[in-house]
């Protein structure tokens, strides 16, 4: 399986190596170099690479790459869907997952590995587990450490290994019990130059924040599950009760977590909950091109749109913008040719506009095409697809926990072509 | 040399590890001055005998590991800390040793001893370290240690250890594949735990030795199936991916009948050749498919195996998984594997993974591309999931436009035509070249689209962009040569374009089309001619080349205008620097001038230069990449990688289904009470996919075992399961607790057998008969309930066996489904059961019923053999003997008297859980009328003062000639006085009343011999009744007396020095007064029988009883 792991940095350092069997020269990856070169953006690296004598597995996350060296046939996606957990369980250790975070905490992130995969095949890969084993740095224990020389391996011999119930730690115990569920929609689509959707589809996702001591079993409920078409649940659902009652019922890990994402059924209509307006246009004649973006409410269900931000990847011929916005502000990066206008909270009243001219490099012929929008805002309070929580009851403890469930919509992948 | 001066820069304290390397420190002087003594801090550090100095250096050296740094040098002074206290320090000191330990064989082998140490430790979990690392450290000479330690840890009792040591076999594997023969038995073994922590991890060590051993899996299958769901994410990938090979070799396709028929003949067509002028080795394949589908047509109808019927429901609900590989891994499994009429589940599963990150995108879209080519129509309502965004990574938006061309038919393809527009415009050149070659490949496929599609293309040669306009005549070209003679004014339109277009592979695409079809352009084509003449010097190489062919074919056509043009530039090309060029001019002036010389080939030159092209096939990349399974590595990369199994063709007639019967559990080792906790908390999690496993599935004794104390439910509905296997599995399961609830189907099966078999039963020998018949005398006094004493067989031959010890009975169990041939064998299985009853004894016994199945297959002879046996075994342990003895069956109500419902009561021996006190009565229902007995109760119980009753639960339904049970508790107050009440059905009510024999009023108590002495010195003078008796001929050794003592009163045996006395020790059930029995035998075959209690009446009713069975 897994032979090793190289962490790479944007630029192309090795800054941590991790072999599970014997140990592979890091110059396997110069082939990776050699990819990485070629494809310009950092995105565009084919995640599968073979070389003579290896294959390499790549993910691109948070700048840096994590590189699996392997040797025989193995299922590509059991390799990625596991580097994405070692950078989720880094995220989950360090609240970041950046170089400096690793380089820092070195010696810890090489015990999270070396506790993760067991000659290349995965070992513990649950975050409770694991921070049950190799506790996470925090503050306080960091501050004692480096006074009484301790580490952050755990003294006592973890548990919830050995358990039934993997994902939960043994002996959890708050002061305060709470269970707070956000549901979270986003949109997808993309419409065309006219306004009307090419494309639409609501997919959204249960974050759980739960700190209940004991071993707590809920059971969540909804008012209309029928919208939901497609789910993919945390493994602590218990799927046949799904099936059955369209509840969901589960043993919760401790902390947070993601409980289920689901795709909401594409028989409803989706509601757009803004409408662009929007003249890019180019002269034949003269380096220059114009610009003129409106953007108003349609379907907010009497919420109000905050946090709107457009993002345009301008043709590589424009060299500056010269524009006025009527609310928020603009910035144009000239290097990476992006226009980003953050916009803010949308006034019904008042619609946002966006105009001016932009100035195209002489000479260079009048672009091809007309550069897309892409729209991210959020919307608080509401689940666009009308998902609503019914109840939520705990079993198998005796304490009342604090209860509670936000509603959040925003873009997704939100598009508009011109 | 850097990394010296980091270190001494990184004294500071622990969270300089990720300073800059390049300190300059002064100490460290030259470059090399420094490197032999560089790590002297380090190793100071490391002798020190302070832990926390220990702490920081191990931190610090494996900072360095981690760098990649090299650390081998500190080698001896890490290794000798391997024993050290602190466990953080320890730990580090591992993570060290497995870097290095390969480089440094002989020093590595100094800590050898303490993993060993570690091996033996009570706690599992620092037995399972201890493994781990041991089997990490790769130096050949431990491999015999790493052996023993592997085949210990894979019977060790925690479920954890054995799972390391599945990860130690690969491991082990990979240092010496000499091993591998051993490495398989440990793999065989460990394939028969039903942990799901283990399930994975074993799969995954048969996947690296043994994968070609899928006898091995057999066994295993149906297990496998059923644990699936509740194994951690990882191992389900690995167990689905080879149990969809296993399926491959055990199963039929499903699609046998109509997927030839389909997809060979008209899926294909549409696709890749409506115009006819298919290859030929296409059609060949047709005529094939169909004759083949002829032959299979004849066949019988297909029916799916219920193993394959089993593994498709089991992994469904892995569709929803959170873990993408899961998801893939379920998805090519129902690829290959399912009808085709199911396949379309995975689409949805599949498209929800288009959400995920873009490596997983990319893979997804690998396979969903090989999908769409097979099954088109599967992705069909998904069409708009694959719409490309502007911010996808090119390589994603390549893969869309793959799945979007092979999802084009006749209905969306205006749809995607226009999408396809949009993505014309596209900034990203790369992809707009391959949108451009997706509309050419929609517009071979799709007949109706091709003028339009055609047009478009045309359109896109105005582009201002080069490349697109090279791409676009590139794939016109490719489209004309399908039907050229109706698109001369195309070619003139592309004709006119060689003024403009410079991207060489363009131009030559034009010439070449020029010079294809001159003839439908006769009089451009010369002028075009011209025009190359004149530039041909400047022109790129394979630009000069498609010239020269143009300068030929129309010197063959239209000699007259072009003679000298062609001259002109066969000259030109005859003086070229290159010399491909100079060849290809060379060749063509022989063969088209014709001149004394040039021989018979100039003859055929037309031919050879205007012969019938075949037009190319535009078809997919991912064409017929399905026969690597899907979501491998080999698929991807579509060659073969390094270790992948091939999937297998499905066989042309099923292999004997029957090898995946389960027939003996394989008993290992692992201490039950390990699992059995396991198993308790368990159930209320995943009981909920018991349900699935049920209603199909026959004789598949397996599930049951895993899914715990499975119902009654599930567990009947194999009764149509060959008797065989389920009496071996009742016998060997007896004493685990898990499956008691089973037994009573089993038993309940039993008396089915047993009363057809009345017949049968007369034949037995005489001295059977007389044993019963005296038998039956025992019970009427015994128990003076007045039941009809006509009782059919059933019950006499209950009784018949009452004498003989519960060993007696094991061992008939154990034998009468076995050719009697093997008793030693299963005596010494036995032997091994008992002794992990002992250490389970502090485990609280369920409170289900115990009734030993009652036969008499067996010969006596066979049974006082079986006796001689066990007798050779030095002491017969109290605790074997005790708790479970056999037990009588009383006649509650009579089938006659009950119309066609019998019931039947037994003392289970069992404590009754939800009191104390209380004696449980088994109760055993059967139904012989024709119609259901429903709502089976008790109502109005009649009891004397003191005793009290918990009813049974109801029963909802006894449907006629079903069977069934249900315990319920008596607080008899230490009296023999019989419980009368009613039991009612929907229509009816019997009076009926339990009485129970004194024996039976009390609980067995465990007391050493000293113990013993002192409570009987306790209970002398009124308490004590002595007997003198005269022992029955055949009960003159210590292991009948011990027998029939127990079989009269619920005793347990107290150990005892001397053979000439037993002492059996009770307590009543719920007053707990002490009952204490002694037999102490003289050698003429006289004894004496002495009982303490001081329950008078019990007492002496006592000593009646167990004086008639020692007597008798």
């Amino acid at each position: 399986m897994i032979h090793s792991l190289f962490l790479i940095n944007y630029t192309g350092d090795i800054f941590l190596e991790k072999h599970w069997k014997s140990v592979i020269n890091r110059s396997v990856c110069d082939y990776f170099f050699e990819a990485k070169e070629k494809a310009l953006e950092p995105e565009n690296v084919p995640p599968i690479l073979q070389t003579p004598h290896h294959y390499l597995i790549n993910i691109y996350r948070g700048k840096l790459f994590f590189l699996a060296v392997i040797q025989t046939e193995v299922p590509p996606l059991f390799v990625i869907e596991f580097l994405h957990k070692v950078a989720d369980t880094l995220q989950d250790y360090f609240g970041d997952c950046s170089e400096g975070v690793i380089k820092d905490n070195l010696v810890t992130v090489y015990e999270i590995l070396e506790e993760m995969l067991d000659n290349g095949f995965p070992l513990a890969t649950e975050s409770n587990v694991l921070q049950e084993m190799i506790r996470p740095p925090t503050i306080l224990r960091s501050v004692v450490n480096t006074l009484t020389g301790g580490s952050n391996v755990g003294d006592t011999l973890p548990t919830g290994q050995l358990s039934n119930i993997p994902w939960r730690r043994a002996g959890v115990k708050y002061t305060n019990n709470e269970a707070y569920f956000d549901v979270i929609e986003e949109i997808d689509a993309i419409l065309d130059k006219s306004g009307s959707t090419v494309f639409a589809e609501i997919q959204g996702v249960i974050e759980a924040c739960v700190r209940l001591t004991g071993m707590p079993d809920l059971t969540l409920s909804f008012m209309n599950p029928r919208l939901l078409d497609d789910v993919s649940f945390h493994p602590c659902v218990r799927f046949k009760r799904w099936e059955s009652e369209r509840v969901l019922s589960f043993i919760p890990p401790d902390g947070n977590f993601t409980l289920m994402t689901y795709h909401v059924s594409s028989q409803n209509l989706v509601a757009i909950p803004v409408y662009v307006k929007q003249n890019i246009s180019f002269m034949e004649t003269g380096s220059c091109g114009r610009l003129d973006i409106t953007i108003g409410p349609k379907q907010t269900m009497g919420k109000t749109v905050e946090g709107l931000l457009v993002t345009i990847h301008m043709p590589k011929a424009v060299l500056s913008a010269n524009l006025t916005a009527t609310q928020g502000n603009y910035t144009y990066d000239l290097a990476t040719k992006v226009l980003v206008w953050d916009v803010g909270k949308l006034n019904p009243q008042k619609l946002p506009n966006l105009r001016g001219s932009l100035s195209v490099q002489s000479g260079a012929p009048k672009p091809e095409e007309n550069p897309s929008l892409n729209i991210d805002m959020k919307i608080q309070q509401l689940a666009i697809s009308g998902l609503k929580v019914n109840r939520l009851d705990m079993y198998g403890e005796k304490y009342k926990p604090f209860k509670g469930v936000k509603y959040l919509t925003r873009a997704g992948k939100f598009q508009v072509r011109t | 040399m850097s990394a010296s001066s980091a270190f001494n820069d990184e004294k500071g304290g622990s969270s300089s590890v990720g300073e800059p390397e390049y300190g300059h420190d002064p100490a460290s002087g030259g470059i090399f001055s420094s490197d032999y003594k560089r790590h002297d801090d380090l190793k100071e550090m490391l002798d020190s005998n302070k832990d926390s100095l220990k702490l920081e250096a191990m931190k610090r050296i494996v900072a360095m590991i981690a760098r990649g740094k090299n650390a081998s040098d500190l080698f001896p002074a890490v290794v000798k800390n391997v024993a050290c206290k602190n466990i953080e320090v320890k730990k580090l000191v591992y993570v060290y040793l497995v870097r290095y330990a390969e480089e440094q064989q002989d020093l590595a082998l100094l800590s050898i001893s303490t993993f060993q140490r570690g091996l033996k430790d009570p706690n599992q979990l620092i037995r399972a370290s201890a493994l781990r690392v041991l089997s990490s450290i790769r130096v050949t000479i431990i491999v015999p240690i790493m052996m023993l330690a592997i085949k210990e840890a894979a019977s060790d009792m925690s479920p954890y250890v054995r799972k390391t040591a599945a990860h130690a076999i690969p491991k082990l594997y990979s240092l010496d594949p000499d091993q591998k023969d051993q490495l398989i038995e440990v793999i065989e073994k460990l394939l028969a735990d039903k942990t799901t922590l283990v399930a994975g991890s074993v799969v995954m060590a048969f996947e690296e030795v043994c994968p070609e051993r899928i006898d091995l899996i057999h066994k295993n299958y149906r297990k496998l199936c059923n644990l699936l769901i509740d194994v951690e994410e990882w191992g389900q990938v690995v167990i689905i991916n080879m149990l969809t090979r296993y399926a491959r070799t055990q199963f039929l396709n499903p699609n046998i009948n109509e997927s030839l028929l389909e997809e060979g003949g008209s899926g294909d067509k549409t696709f890749y050749g409506s115009d006819g002028n298919d290859d030929d080795d296409e059609d060949e394949e047709d005529k094939e498919k169909k004759a083949e589908a002829a032959a299979l047509a004849k066949r019988k109808p297909y029916v799916m195996d219920p193993d394959h019927r089993l593994l498709l429901r089991n992994t469904k609900p892995l569709l929803q998984s959170r873990n993408a590989a899961v998801v893939m891994a379920v998805a090519q499994l129902y690829f290959h594997l399912a009808p085709k009429a199911e396949v379309g589940v995975i689409a949805k599963a599949l498209v929800r993974l288009l959400r995920s990150h873009s490596e997983v995108q990319y893979v997804v879209l690998q396979n969903v591309a090989t999908m769409t080519i097979k099954r088109r129509g599967m992705f069909e309502p998904y069409l708009k999931s694959f719409y490309i965004r502007s911010t996808d990574p090119t390589q994603i938006k390549i893969l869309k436009l793959e799945v979007l061309t092979n999802l084009a038919n006749e209905t969306n393809i205006s749809t995607i035509l226009r999408e396809f527009q949009t993505y014309i415009k596209s900034v990203d050149k790369d992809f707009v070249a391959a949108t451009i070659q997706a509309i050419g490949r929609c517009a071979t496929n799709i007949g109706e689209v091709r003028d339009t599609c055609l047009n478009g293309l045309v359109q896109l040669l105005s582009n201002r962009d080069e490349l697109v306009v090279a791409e676009s005549v590139v794939v016109i070209k490719k489209l004309l040569q399908m039907q050229p003679e109706k698109h001369s004014d195309i070619i003139k339109h592309m004709a006119k374009l060689t003024d403009n277009i410079q991207v060489p592979m363009a131009r030559a695409s034009i010439l070449w089309l020029i010079g294809e079809y001159c003839e439908h352009v006769p009089k451009i084509a010369p002028d075009v001619l011209r025009k190359m003449a004149k530039s041909f010097t400047n022109e790129e190489d394979i630009v000069k080349l498609q010239i020269l062919n143009l300068a030929a074919k129309l010197y063959l056509t239209n000699s007259k205008q072009t003679k000298l043009l062609t001259q002109y530039v066969l000259n030109l090309a005859k003086y070229d620097q290159n010399y491909d060029i100079r060849d290809r001019a060379r060749f063509i002036r022989q063969l088209i001038v014709p001149t004394e010389k040039s021989g018979a080939l100039s003859k055929y030159a037309k031919k050879l230069f205007l012969a019938l092209k075949p037009a190319p096939v535009l078809e997919s990349p991912f064409k017929d990449r399905d026969h690597f399974q899907l979501g491998s590595l080999s698929h991807l990369l579509n060659a073969k990688a390094g270790g992948y199994q091939e999937l297998p063709d499905w066989p042309e007639a099923a292999p004997d289904p029957s090898v995946r019967n389960v027939e003996v559990p394989e008993w290992t080792k692992c201490s039950s009470r390990e699992k059995r906790k396991e198993k308790k908390v368990e159930k209320p999690f995943y009981s909920d996919s018991e349900g699935e496993s049920g209603p199909t599935e026959s004789a598949d004794s397996e599930s049951y075992s895993s899914s715990g104390s499975d119902s009654a439910s599930a567990s009947a509905e194999s009764g149509s399961g060959s008797q065989s296997e389920e009496s071996e599995d009742a016998s060997d399961s007896e004493e685990e607790e898990e499956e008691e609830d089973k037994k009573k189907v089993w038993k309940k099966e039993f008396k089915k057998l047993a009363q057809g078999s009345e017949s049968e039963q007369s034949s037995e020998s005489d001295e059977r008969k007389r044993a019963r018949k005296s038998k039956q005398q025992k019970s009427e006094s015994e128990s003076e309930t007045d039941g009809d004493e006509e009782s059919d067989s059933e019950s006499s031959q209950s009784e018949s066996d009452d004498s003989e010890s519960e060993v007696d009975v094991k061992n008939k169990k154990a034998v009468q489904s076995k050719a009697p041939s093997k008793p030693v064998i299963k005596e010494t299985k036995k032997e091994k059961k008992e002794m992990s009853l002992l250490d389970l004894d502090d485990f609280e016994p369920a409170p289900s019923p115990q009734v030993t199945p009652v036969n008499s297959f067996l010969s006596s002879s066979l049974v006082t053999d079986l006796e001689g046996l066990s007798l050779s075994d030095s002491v017969l342990s109290p605790a074997a003997i005790s708790p479970s003895g056999t037990q009588k069956c009383y006649e509650l109500l009579h089938r006659i008297s009950g119309e066609g419902l019998s019931v039947e009561y037994c003392f289970s021996r069992q404590p009754f859980g939800p009191d104390a006190n209380m004696v449980a009565v088994q109760m055993h229902f059967a139904n012989s009328a024709a119609t259901d007995a429903k709502n089976l109760h008790m109502e109005d119980v009649k009891l004397q003062s003191g005793m009290r009753v918990t009813d049974f639960p109801e029963i909802e339904l006894l449907p006629a000639g079903e069977t069934t049970t249900a315990v319920m508790g008596i607080d008899f107050c230490d009296s023999t006085q019989a419980a009368n009440f009613q039991l009612c059905t929907h229509s009816r009510k019997f009076f009926v009343s339990i009485q129970p024999p004194v024996g039976e009023l009390m609980k067995p108590v465990f007391m050493t011999e000293n113990e013993f002495k002192k409570e009987q010195g306790q209970l002398m003078g009124m308490n004590e009744i002595t007997e003198k008796l005269t022992l029955d001929v055949k009960c003159r050794n210590e292991h009948a007396i011990v027998q029939r003592v127990s079989a009269a009163a619920n005793l347990s045996r107290v150990p005892c020095g001397s053979d000439k006395e037993c002492r059996f020790a009770g307590r009543t059930v719920s007053g707990g007064s002490l009952v204490l029995v002694t037999v102490a035998t003289e050698e003429d075959g006289s004894a004496r029988l002495t009982l303490n209690c001081e329950k008078m009446v019990i007492g002496t009713m006592l000593v009646k009883d167990v004086l008639l069975a020692l007597t008798q």
